[in-house]
């Protein structure tokens, strides 16, 4: 597709991997064993950090969208205020944009690689329309395997399953590993509420939760910061040294400051990635070690499972395993792939079932195979809006496409606007794993939107006309250059509601001269040193 | 309705229109060579582990410079002796002050650089992630060539807890600088040793 192939496009390539100024001597980390630079697990090709100019002159980090209630986020203001942040939306920008060059890579590098992502669609769309019997299947598995199986309706009902069961424990301290799912819950907030004291172990994960901020990426929760933030935020909370924004220092100040935690917690949680009914396994796929901690340290271990997680057999691992890391990373695995089956001698183990929409959500015949989705991210990475204007821009536990087609379904009027953050290149659809027809259905939903008149009147007379085109991207793309009501500068366009940019009432004052697509290729092209 | 008849009666409901068979996975051709032992060391290596042979009498020699440096060493192998016993530790906690732990691979997986641990493997599953360094034994003759034949091992259906380690503990979670050691250990090492 023209729009991927654009986006295709390589970056300037840098020899460094590790900015010298922060690299410690002696580590490891930087270069493999025979000398070559590493780049798996979540670490970028190339050195992505701010320029060491940037150290003086301090750019404060751009806060999310504006949460009011139910009313609708307005995700365009916030994301103005990132593009405002240049520092911060370049290192972001890159940063995610290196973890999707790593991903096509490993893709690539698999001949069945297509066949694959069939098969992984096929296997997921078999299980949703029997989830059922396979939800039956893994709850007698897992029973049989001594674990204590609960099923929450909604997040609510997760968080006051896992209050009663530390209750019954007398546990007072939990250690978690990441997890989309506990967000959704609002379990972080729900348990200092009721005294118990969470901490989160995975890095970035940690990270927000000191700065009291939600996670703006799924697979780098605070990709949105630079190392001068966390270096902020590690001084104000954790006590280290405001000045040292040396990445080793920061990774280690945190590590020696949990490990404590992780060796007092009364209890221990994961999130799951895949659970597997003919077992009863709970699968985690991390980098850290710290969701093998969590399962392995504590006397109590938790682990909370969206409805939706559910393999029919273990054999298929054999298909999502290979498919989640490489789209996810470009890495062929995650350091740590972990099978919880049972509980250890002694110790207790429950496993929590949530559904919190995910039942819903399958009857509805344009959206229901978004249930398909592993959380690889790779739609994020890829999305020029996602991109240029963070996550936390989307006011929404999940943000980028995959956030787009499953926020309204929580909460249609909150998330009403969200569908429109899109520039419908189609990207997304491209690169996930399990093939959602991700720009499709944020298409879909800005039809039901404008039907059920969650957007304005305006708007939806607009959608009438732009609906041929915005259905089709390349057409969508034609007509944006030849309307000539593109914005100068990409981000502008990209996270303005196309619909505004379409119509006669236009936010920008200034003509437009080029289209995205343009600027993008030209920007790409003087990075890169190329001649055109 | 208690929530599990709820939800279960709930996803009869909206069960999607239109058959979803299951589809019949082929047994794809594996990415790497015949020669297994080079290319597990070679996947391996870029996941940021270590990899070395028993180079003749000693099988430790290659990690004998960081057992020697090591105060406490954890051994679950017959192979070495070590200096705390993983069969009498009470909580896992107590292992916190492990420098190095050395474990045997069930199997390997040539196409990631992956190795297998089980609780049986690990004694105390959490050894392999409180110690600061981790020695892995690994028969040379027990690598497996891809992640699908791995998924076809008995280990994943039959023990409480099965792992696929594939380097150190890693995140780059700041900036996308990488960093071994995260939450677990900061290195491993793999000794290419047959099984006694
Ligand atoms: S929608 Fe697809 S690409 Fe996006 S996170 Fe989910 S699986 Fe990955």
């Amino acid at each position: 597709m023209s729009s991927a192939s654009d986006e295709l496009r390589p970056r300037g390539a840098e020899e460094r991997l590790v900015n010298p100024e922060v690299a410690k001597a002696g580590d490891e980390s930087e270069r493999g064993q025979d000398g070559g630079r590493l780049a798996h697990a979540e670490g970028a090709s190339r050195p992505l950090s701010a320029e060491p100019a940037a150290r003086r002159e301090r750019e404060p980090q751009p806060r999310g969208a504006k949460i009011r209630g139910d009313r609708p986020i307005d995700q365009a203001e916030a994301a103005e205020r990132f593009l405002a942040a240049p520092l911060h939306q370049k290192a972001h920008d890159e940063r995610l944009w290196d973890l999707r060059k790593k991903r096509d890579a490993a893709a690539h590098g698999i001949p069945e690689w297509e066949e694959l992502r069939e098969l992984a669609s096929q296997i997921k769309a078999h299980t949703l329309s029997n989830l059922d019997t396979y939800l039956e299947q893994f709850e007698a598995a897992a029973k049989a395997n001594g674990v204590h199986v609960h099923w929450a309706a909604d997040g609510a009902e997760h968080n006051r399953i896992v209050h009663a069961i530390m209750r019954d424990h007398g546990a007072r301290t939990l250690i978690k590993s990441k997890s989309m799912l506990t967000e959704e819950c609002g379990f972080r907030h729900y348990m200092a509420g009721v005294g118990i004291e969470i901490i989160e172990t995975d890095l970035g994960e940690r990270i927000q939760q000191l700065d009291a901020e939600e996670p703006s990426h799924i697979v780098v929760p605070a990709v949105h910061k630079t190392r001068l933030d966390v270096a902020e935020v590690f001084a104000r909370t954790l006590g280290t040294d405001p000045d040292n924004d040396d990445v080793h220092y920061l990774a280690e100040s945190q590590r020696e400051t949990t490990r404590p935690h992780i060796l007092s917690a009364d209890a221990g949680m994961t999130g799951c990635n895949f659970a597997v009914a003919e077992t009863g396994s709970v699968v985690t796929c991390t980098n850290e070690g710290n969701a093998d901690l969590s399962g392995n340290v504590p006397k109590l271990q938790i682990h909370s499972i969206g409805i939706e997680k559910l393999i029919p057999r273990i054999e298929y691992l054999g298909v999502f395993i290979r498919l989640l890391s490489r789209s996810a990373l470009g890495s062929p695995i995650t350091q740590y792939t972990s099978h919880f089956r049972g509980p250890r001698a002694g110790t207790e183990m429950h496993m929590v079932l949530v559904d919190n929409g995910r039942s819903a959500r399958l009857g509805m015949e344009e959206f229901w195979t978004s249930l398909k989705c592993i959380r690889c991210a790779a739609c994020m990475n890829t999305c020029p809006v996602y991109r240029r204007s963070g996550g936390l821009s989307y006011g929404a536990t999940y943000a980028g496409p995959i956030g787009l087609i499953i926020d309204p379904t929580y909460n249609k009027r909150k998330y009403s606007t969200l569908p429109f953050s899109s520039t419908m290149n189609g990207s997304c659809t491209n690169v996930c794993p399990v093939k959602i027809n991700i720009h499709e259905q944020i298409f879909a939903w800005r039809k039901v939107l404008a039907e059920e008149h969650y957007i304005p009147a305006l708007k939806q007379g607009m959608m009438k006309a732009a609906g041929a085109v915005l259905a089709r991207p390349a057409a969508y793309r034609a007509a944006i250059g030849a309307a000539d009501s593109a914005l100068k500068v990409l981000p502008r366009f990209a996270v303005y509601n196309p619909l505004n940019t379409w119509g006669k009432k236009r936010e920008m004052p200034e003509a437009p001269r080029e289209t995205f697509h343009a600027w993008y290729k030209r920007e790409r092209l003087k990075k890169t040193g190329q001649d055109a | 309705m208690s929530a599990r008849e709820a939800i279960l009666a709930t996803l009869r409901a909206n069960r999607p229109a239109g058959a979803h068979p299951l589809p019949e996975v082929p047994l794809f051709t594996p990415l790497v060579g015949p020669d297994l032992v080079a290319e597990f060391g070679e996947r391996l290596k870029r996941m940021g582990g270590r990899v070395a042979d028993a180079d003749g009498g000693d099988p430790f020699g290659p990690v004998r410079e960081r057992l020697q440096g090591a105060r406490v060493v954890a051994s679950a192998v017959p192979e070495y002796a070590g200096n705390r016993d993983l069969a009498s530790v009470m909580q896992p906690g107590d292992l916190a002050d492990v420098d190095v732990a050395i474990v045997r691979a069930v199997f390997g997986i040539a196409e990631t650089g992956s190795v297998l641990f089980t609780e049986r493997q690990l004694v105390v599953n959490a050894v392999a992630y409180l110690a600061q360094h981790l020695v892995v034994l690994l028969d040379p003759a027990d690598i497996l060539p891809n992640v699908q034949a791995a998924y076809l091992r008995p280990e994943f259906g039959q023990s409480a807890y099965a792992v696929l380690h594939t380097g150190p503990s890693a995140t780059a979670d700041i900036e996308g600088v990488l960093i071994h050691g995260a939450q677990g250990v900061r290195s491993l090492t793999v000794l290419l040793v047959p099984r006694p």
